[in-house]
């Protein structure tokens, strides 16, 4: 065992690119805990999507044996944590599991906004914070401005900052140092009972259930009976190893230590990332203080193009479910799609993510609903009603009003672009708060936004109009009445569900028009004229016509070649396979989400 | 006498055997054409003699490599342009497939021809060759049409030529409609001049933009591409209009008098069998699809040593469906055999059934509206267990 005072829990934080992921890899090799030859670029993104996409999506732990010059082998446990805002739960929880954060800032980019808000997470949660500055080696990169912009932030001098280039090696040995110097041990009783964190958790085909585990109290030993304290269930500690990478078995894990644990649970909702793992016998009596419940902020509903795929998009979610916690979802019928799912995503990117994984690892068509925000609706009544689907919102007649959840939104920004910020958050009915100078051109800006506004495209639209530059996050900053409708549109005379969203009284009718323009030119022509109607409550506010299809024949075929024509017409088959059919009325998969895609 | 469009004939079509011969050489390359075709300009044509005699040399080797056969029931020798090569080569092939397989007695010997090439001494060789039917590639009899499809002929010179072979040959007119520019009335002109000729058969495409085509490459950047709606309202015209002029519809794109529809293209889409010589061609034997390769220069290497020119074969999956995606094409529709049940529960049929695009009756599968035909054999398609 490793003596709780010679352990230093980590994590890194840092944005998008600046450069975690290869700082994670130059940490491992230069303590030797993998040899360059075996090296493959980004180890800890293990998802095909985190390294296509180059972000990390799970949580990883990966434990580094270190002996900084003239002292004792030291063991750091590095807890990766995602760089997404969307995934701020799954970052809230690497940090319970810590003593200690680096926060990594581009040295050419300064602190982004969403590294500001984790950094300022961490402090809350009682991390000490070791401020590093990336990608010293790039041309562009101006490690003087941003430190002192990092000790304006933090306080301390701007010369104590350390500055590192993860991909030439330079300043890593630095970095070790402090981790060891500068990060508190864990504190923790070894005498008192068994509390170990589940900080992650995965499923593996053959293993079942792999938990990431942070013992803080007692030991934990193979063999050992226990019980999750959040849902009572008993377990066995079937196997319990250490990622060296590489898995490792270990016959116990002491309090300080990070480590796996395979119980051989294989059902997917039974371990709730968050709960405490202690002894069945004698255990603990109060569990280690909760995680924030992932709260979703995007519904979106997912169905199945073949209605009989229903069961199989059942068991994926499930499937899912178990690697991410923070995925929320219940049964939801539409009258157009059939059945299907209500999905509650933590962000776009997650729901973009679940999305593609659905349909990449399970193989489904999927139809995916334009996403939004979770209402709430007062009714004469004097109920009030969680409205995630614009479907379920009360009749006219009996509902009063209309609240909206509001988000606390943080914008950093090179100065010379405020104007186009203030110019998008007017757009999106966002209320100006306080304005920040970080230094002379970097400006913190602060916002009341619907969150409705936001989760659509405004992030790329603030990117765009950017040039990229500015960094956003956002909290939730509770709910307030507005003047909402809901807004209907009719295909073929029928009144499509799945089209329907709740918007702004102001921006109805041009957003009606531009839908039922937008649907014009995302369903082909059918056999027949397909009117397509917006409206509020019975009002028409936009109309445009599908005109029927004509044409659809291929000229001769060329000197006999049946298996060519064969194969187009197979091809236009598998198209019509990828149509929903809504009515009467073949619908492409593009147009459900597409549609919504408002222009500025 | 079978009507054109009855279903006995397109019963006899599925048995005829045929073959169809083709002659890539063109004396230019049309922006729209993605046939096989060997034009001046394209590689290895700088002695156009020399290649034209290799060509034949070699296509009478592959002729020679088929094996034996049933009397053919009809021979097809398009491309390209056949007429280019003259009367007598052509004389020579039909001469060496009697041989080889047998022509039957009043078989289909029919050869396509550009207006250009149609000279009074020509007429005169085919007849002597056997040939008894010919196509002629009018396209439009609007100049400016015709300058647009890159035409080496004038409107005039079609009509000499179609003057000059109806009287001799059961004689077709072959159209393309639809181009970017042609207006409905010039469409409209076109087909009453194209009836006023008395031809035995027309057939008429709507102008298609294939990939890799110089008129694809103009579309590409900005052209104006055809439009469907156009050309279905061209398409319903020429309907209307050679149902007046006593021509029946007997496929989507094939009109004829009774007695004098193409055997070749009811037998394609009869599923019946057809052997293919020559660039590109394919054939259809025993099940087994094939095709030549389409580089000349392969083609020939191939047959000078000895080797067969095929660039691949596959076995007919689920040979029943494809009998159903053929068969609908033609105006008397498919029997749908075995399929009845299935079709009648399927719900994509159904949706066209109510649309009025096809009707099921007496077992049978037909398009009302050819025009959507692609739409109902994709349903079609969709039929497979």
């Amino acid at each position: 065992m490793t003596e709780p005072a010679r352990i230093r829990n980590f994590c890194i934080i840092a944005h998008i690119d600046h450069g975690k992921s290869t700082l994670a890899d130059r940490l491992l090799e230069a303590t030797g805990a993998i040899d360059a030859r075996n090296m493959r670029a980004q180890m800890l993104d293990t998802m095909d999507l985190e390294r296509e996409r180059g972000i990390t999506i799970k949580a990883n732990s990966v434990s580094i044996r270190y002996t900084p010059p003239g002292g004792q082998e030291h063991l750091l446990n590095l807890i990766d944590t995602p760089g997404h805002v969307d995934f701020s739960y799954e970052v809230s929880r690497s940090l319970a599991a810590c003593e200690g954060a680096l926060l990594l800032v581009d040295a050419s980019q300064g602190i982004e906004a969403q590294t500001l808000a984790n950094a300022y997470l961490a402090i809350e949660s009682g991390l000490e914070i070791i401020p590093v500055i990336n990608k010293i080696d790039l041309p562009a990169a101006d490690p003087v401005r941003v430190a002192k912009e990092l000790a304006g932030i933090l306080g301390g001098s701007p010369d104590d900052i350390i500055a590192v280039s993860a991909k030439t090696g330079a300043g890593i040995a630095e970095m070790l140092d402090a981790i060891v110097e500068k990060l508190p041990p864990p504190e923790g009783d070894p005498e008192a009972p068994l509390r170990a964190l589940v900080f992650d958790s995965y499923y593996d085909t053959y293993r079942g259930v792999v938990c990431h585990v942070r013992v803080v109290d007692g030991e934990l030993e193979t063999g050992d009976e226990l019980r999750f304290m959040a849902t009572s269930m008993l377990a066995d500690a079937d196997e319990i190893g250490v990622h060296l990478p590489a898995s490792r078995v270990v016959k116990k894990l002491h309090n300080g230590e990070v480590g796996f644990l395979i119980t051989g649970i294989k059902e997917i909702d039974l371990i709730r990332v968050g709960d405490t793992v202690t002894s069945a016998a004698n255990g603990a009596n109060r569990a280690l203080p909760g995680y924030n419940e992932p709260k979703p902020m995007v519904y979106s509903g997912i169905f199945p193009i073949d209605g009989d795929d229903f069961e199989r998009l059942r068991d994926a979610l499930e499937r899912l479910r178990l690697n991410d916690s923070s995925l929320m979802y219940r049964a939801e019928t539409s009258r157009a799609l059939g059945f299907g799912f209500r999905v509650g995503f933590l962000g776009l990117l997650h729901m973009e993510i679940v999305r593609e994984r659905l349909e990449r690892e399970y193989d489904l068509d999927l139809v995916t609903t334009a996403p939004s925000v979770q209402y709430e609706a007062s009714t004469s009544d004097g109920r009030i009603l969680k409205v995630s689907s614009p479907q379920d919102l009360p009749d006219r007649a009996v509902l009063e009003s209309i609240a909206e959840p509001f988000v606390k939104v943080m914008i950093i920004t090179p100065s010379e672009y405020v104007g186009t910020v203030m110019e998008l958050v007017q757009q999106r009915r966002g209320e100006m708060g306080e304005m920040t100078y970080l230094s002379p051109t970097r400006v913190e800006l602060h916002y009341q936004i619907p969150l409705g506004e936001i989760v659509y495209d405004f992030f790329d639209q603030l990117k765009s109009r950017t040039k990229g530059y500015a960094s956003m996050d956002y909290e939730p900053a509770g709910y307030r009445t507005s003047e909402l409708v809901r807004v209907d549109v009719l295909l073929n005379d029928v009144a499509v569900d799945a089209f329907s969203t709740i918007v702004h009284r102001d921006k109805a009718y041009s957003y009606g028009r531009q839908m039922a323009t937008r649907l014009r030119g995302l369903i082909p022509r059918q056999l027949f004229d397909v009117p397509i109607q917006a409206a509020i409550g019975g009002r028409i506010i936009a109309r445009e016509t599908i005109k029927a299809k004509r044409k659809d024949v291929t000229a001769k075929c060329y000197g006999g070649d049946i298996t060519r024509k064969r194969k187009l017409l197979e091809r236009q088959k598998e198209g019509k396979k990828r149509m929903k059919m809504v009515g009467a009325v073949e619908v492409p998969q593009e147009a459900f989400v597409s549609a919504l895609r408002i222009d500025e | 006498m079978p009507a054109p469009d009855s279903i006995e004939l397109a019963d006899q079509a599925a048995r005829w055997r045929s073959a169809y011969v083709h002659i890539p050489f063109c004396r230019r390359r049309c922006p729209y054409c993605d046939f096989a075709v060997v034009a001046p300009g394209d590689p290895h044509t700088d002695d156009p003699a020399d290649l034209t005699k290799r060509y034949l040399a070699a296509l009478h080797t592959e002729i020679d490599t088929q094996p034996a056969w049933e009397p053919l029931d009809a021979v097809n020798l398009g491309g390209g342009t056949p007429s280019s090569i003259g009367a007598a080569a052509i004389g020579e092939v039909i001469e060496h497939l009697d041989s080889r397989f047998g022509i039957a007695l009043g078989a289909e010997v029919s050869i396509e021809a550009n207006p250009e090439d149609v000279t009074a001494d020509l007429v005169e060789g085919l007849l002597a060759a056997g040939v008894n039917r010919v196509s002629i590639g009018v396209q439009s009899f609007d100049d400016e049409v015709l300058r647009f499809l890159g035409r080496a002929h004038t409107s005039l010179e079609a009509a000499a030529a179609l003057e000059m072979c109806v009287p001799h040959f059961a004689c077709g007119v072959d159209l393309i409609f639809g181009a970017p520019g042609e207006s409905l009335e010039s469409w409209r002109s076109t087909v009453a001049t194209a009836l006023a000729a008395f031809p035995q058969h027309l057939s008429a495409y709507a102008l298609t933009v294939e990939t890799g085509t110089e008129l694809w490459q103009a579309v590409r950047k900005g052209a104006a591409a055809p439009d469907p709606d156009d050309q279905a309202d061209k398409y319903e015209l020429l309907q209307a209009a050679a149902g007046a002029a006593n021509l029946v519809q007997y496929e989507v794109s094939n009109y004829a008098r009774p007695g004098f529809s193409c055997r070749y293209n009811l037998s394609t889409w009869g599923q019946g069998e057809y052997l293919g010589f020559g660039l590109g061609a394919h054939g259809h034997r025993a099940g087994v699809r094939s095709r030549n390769v389409r580089s000349v220069l392969a083609y020939l290497k191939a047959l000078e040593s000895g080797h067969l020119p095929e660039a691949g074969r596959e076995t007919t999956a689920e040979p029943e469906v494809e009998r159903l995606m053929l068969g609908i094409r033609r105006s008397c529709g498919v029997d749908l055999g075995e399929w009845e049940d299935a079709a009648a529960r399927h719900a994509g049929l159904q949706r066209l059934v109510a649309a009025g695009v096809i009707e099921m009756a007496r077992g049978r599968l037909r398009v009302l509206r050819p025009l959507l035909a692609d739409d109902v054999a994709a349903t079609v398609l969709s039929l497979s267990r």
